[in-house]
């Protein structure tokens, strides 16, 4: 008898399926002819009535992990700030938390499009490819994906890639990280010659080694006797991996530790050692008083108004979307005076000036060497494909052009005064 | 607990072992179990939320069936689950505790990726596919004997060598993401063969999951077949009640429990099959999200058989999806989905209890208390 319940639960479940299966087909033919009526009426009216009302607006959030990791944390931050600034209200905004990077980006992304989202948009890179085949699947509906590289040749009108020039902003943090390093110095911690910094990064990934090269030059910038060594976790958010990089850095003498990966381990590790750390994606004031110098983080919000606006407007957003400093997207937190050199903050200022104008050049080939000898041509990897191949020259008038021909960063340089301890990753 | 009177030693409620219980009456524990726990669920959500609970549920049953997606997305879990609770059952059963087939599903889908990457240009389809197929569940069975065969011939402790395999398979995935990652050093695969579609599982009339769940329909008439009338099915059984009551009469048990864990991880390494080759279509370290861990709780609940384990591994699916949809549109952190499906694994445990035994309350012969 028990045996007969369970069994016919299992069929009644099966016929479920089936029921469901039969159906499926039929509304996906529906839906097919309702998108290109839909796509029919919205060419033929396009041109008059383009323009969609804030509250015609809904927008689906797909983020990695949680308010727990930094970096998903930034996303969040932005997410609702740009909601209470365009006065979305919560039906209009939503949030997935913790996809993970497989089909189930594509279930998330396909979902939000289900429940009437014009614009989807994901934080992390392994979304990408599942997000491009919501894209194919959703013609109407906007995918947006920060960090990724391929929209720019995906050839899909819906698909949609943005990053920051966030080099910038490591130059800046370099740049307190250098004056921290002086005043070291001068205090007679430590000689000019033992001025190492180290490096807490997750992969040998272009987007690594762009920022920990931005950050040095900005540290050697005011501190020519700085070096650096950088550790590989081989992974984005390793909370223990990322602690135990930062405390084999520090043993080994770095007075100062960055880092760029996504957890709480390396400036936790810091403070704790009592050993300065220049942060990324916020601020961890809160957890590390005595440590937290400053942190460079991609401030999202510019680019989600952006795409809302152009939502909006029926304006096309751009395949690939770099935000900078002028747009808002590179920022800096404040300044922790208890753990900051003196003068940082009005340092940093300065800087951004300069760079904002484009007086100074963040890779200007005069103040770096690789194998000794100053780079005047380099060709770099701008059209992903799966064999890595150099397809676009990169250093012009003098500077490496980082950003500018694809908004992810491809500067894979292995400069001098950089030692990298563990290639493996 | 204990009654006041002195005189009288016997405390007011007495645990006794139940020798047997009518099935309809455990069916009624269970159910009563489902419906308090619902109500604490109601409860919690109600004091987060202030939402009226039926709304809550309303959520939840939304979550799990509200679109076509949906109800496509919740089977494809629910075989995702079951198979891997398929894989785990006759080990279990002949209380060889396999935790390791988080592991075994990523090697098998390792093994999968791999032939996929390698041979994805090379072979063509018609010997691609048999390939991969064959080289998945070898990979997982592999994985699978080791800890066996260190069991059966040296007595090893099958949990902890189980389970230090899955840290080794995790950490194959990684280096091997690294390897191959698209592009060079983001430790991301990508999707394999994304252009040509080489290597990955045929998708039936239009839907991508339809085959994956066939396959897991067909494994579990087949396990429910094997461990109940074949030869083989007794032996598990017999080895898991005694290895001397085995021995004693005349089957090998190192062989069976080989034997065993070979049919175990080699469901594992099919797992890992249908997530990599016919949902995923890449590999990451979560491919098996954790799945080998709640599948052993899946064949537990259904008391190790696989037709019930479809009803349990849809009711925890059901809760996975309901919760995930509970904190969408209530914006919670995703860390409330396991709260509440952790309230109702825990009452579904504790029902347990009452089924094996039961409470007498002893009252006093004498005084006035009714």
């Amino acid at each position: 008898m028990r045996k007969f319940i369970a069994l016919t639960m299992a069929l009644v479940m099966i016929f479920c399926l089936v029921f469901a299966g039969c159906e499926n087909t039929e509304t996906t033919t529906s839906a097919n002819t309702e998108a290109t009526t839909d796509a029919a009426t919205e060419a033929t009216t396009g041109a008059t009535e383009g323009e969609q009302t804030a509250a015609d607006i809904k927008i689906g959030f797909i983020f990695l992990h949680d308010e727990n990791s930094t970096y998903d944390k930034n996303f969040i931050d932005a997410a609702n700030a740009v909601k209470e600034n365009l006065g979305l209200t919560d039906d209009q905004v939503i949030f997935k938390t913790n996809v993970p990077e497989n089909s189930e980006c594509y279930e998330a992304a396909a979902d939000l499009a289900d429940r009437g989202c014009n614009i989807v948009f994901a934080d992390s890179f392994g979304h990408e490819p599942f997000m491009a085949q919501a894209a194919e699947e959703f013609p109407d509906v906007e995918f947006c994906h920060a960090t990724g590289t391929t929209a720019h040749t995906a050839g899909l009108d819906n698909f949609h890639n943005a990053f920051a020039s966030i080099y910038e902003g490591r130059y800046l943090a370099g740049i307190a990280a250098g004056m921290k390093l002086n005043e070291m110095i001068e205090n007679g911690e430590f000689t000019a010659e033992e001025a190492k910094i180290g490096y807490v990064g997750a992969y040998t990934y272009a987007e690594v080694i762009s920022g920990y090269t931005s950050f040095f030059l900005g540290a050697r910038s005011v501190c020519p006797t700085a070096t650096m060594e950088v550790q590989f976790t081989g992974s984005w958010y390793d909370e223990t991996a990322e602690k135990e990089a930062a405390n084999t850095l520090i043993s080994r003498g770095c007075k100062l530790i960055s880092q760029h990966a996504d957890s709480m381990g390396a400036p936790t590790a810091c403070e704790t050692a009592g050993v300065p750390n220049v942060s990324y994606n916020g601020s961890t004031i809160a957890a590390c008083p005595n440590t937290f110098i400053v942190s460079s983080r991609i401030d999202w919000t510019p680019y989600f108004e952006y795409i809302i606006t152009c939502v909006q407007n029926g304006e096309e957003i751009a395949a690939d979307w770099c935000g900078n400093i002028d747009t808002g997207s590179v920022v800096l937190t404040e300044v922790n005076e208890q753990a900051a050199a003196e003068g940082t903050a009005e340092a940093i200022e300065e800087t951004t000036g300069k760079l904002a104008s484009g007086e100074l050049h963040v890779f200007d080939t005069s103040t770096f060497t690789v194998g000794g000898e100053t780079l005047d041509s380099y060709m770099a990897d701008v059209d992903t494909d799966a064999d890595y191949t150099p397809d676009t020259e990169v250093i012009m008038d003098g500077y490496f052009h980082e950003s500018e021909m694809r908004s992810a960063p491809y500067f894979d340089l292995r400069i001098d005064g950089i030692t990298t301890l563990n290639e493996m990753y | 607990m204990n009654s006041t009177e002195k005189h009288k030693r016997e405390p007011l409620l007495h645990i006794v072992k139940r020798d047997s219980i009518v099935w309809w009456k455990s069916w009624l524990i269970r159910i009563l179990a489902v419906a308090v726990a619902l109500i604490v669920c109601a409860f919690i959500t109600v004091l987060l939320t202030g939402e009226n609970p039926i709304s809550v549920y309303a959520t939840m049953i939304d979550g799990a069936f509200g679109t076509k997606r949906r109800i496509w997305s919740l089977f494809q879990n629910l075989a995702m689950l079951l198979c891997i609770s398929l894989a785990v059952t006759p080990a279990f059963k002949m209380k060889f505790w396999n935790i390791g087939a988080e592991g075994q599903v990523l090697i098998g889908g390792l093994a999968t990726a791999s032939c996929m990457i390698l041979f994805g240009e090379l072979l063509p389809s018609v010997v691609l596919m048999p390939l991969i197929i064959v080289a998945s569940i070898v990979a997982g069975a592999i994985w699978a004997v080791i800890p066996a065969f260190f069991r059966a011939r040296w007595n090893t402790n099958e949990t902890l060598f189980t389970l230090m395999m899955n840290y080794i398979a995790i950490q194959l995935v990684s280096f091997f993401s690294y390897i191959w990652s698209v592009p060079k050093g983001s430790g991301q695969i990508g999707v394999i063969n994304s252009a040509t579609e080489m290597g990955w599982l045929p998708s039936i009339g239009g839907h991508d999951y339809l085959l994956n769940i066939l396959i897991v329909g067909a494994l579990t008439i087949f396990m429910y077949v094997y461990l109940r009338y074949s030869k083989q099915g007794y032996e598990i059984s017999v080895v898991g009640e005694s290895e001397n009551t085995a021995r004693y009469i005349g089957i090998d048990v190192k062989k069976v429990i080989i034997r065993t864990m070979l049919i175990s991880g080699a469901i594992c390494g099919v797992a890992g099959l249908l997530l990599v080759s016919g949902t995923d279509h890449t590999i990451t370290r979560d491919t098996a999200a954790g799945r080998g861990f709640t599948a052993i709780m899946v064949s537990w609940l259904a008391k190790f058989d696989p037709i019930y384990m479809v009803l349990t591994s849809f009711l925890i699916v059901f809760l996975q999806k309901g919760a995930t949809e509970i904190t969408t549109i209530f914006g919670f952190n995703s860390s409330f989905s396991d709260i509440i499906t952790g309230i109702i694994i825990f009452f579904i445990i504790g029902s347990e209890f009452f089924i094996n035994y039961t409470i007498k309350i002893h009252i006093p012969e004498k005084g006035g208390r009714a």
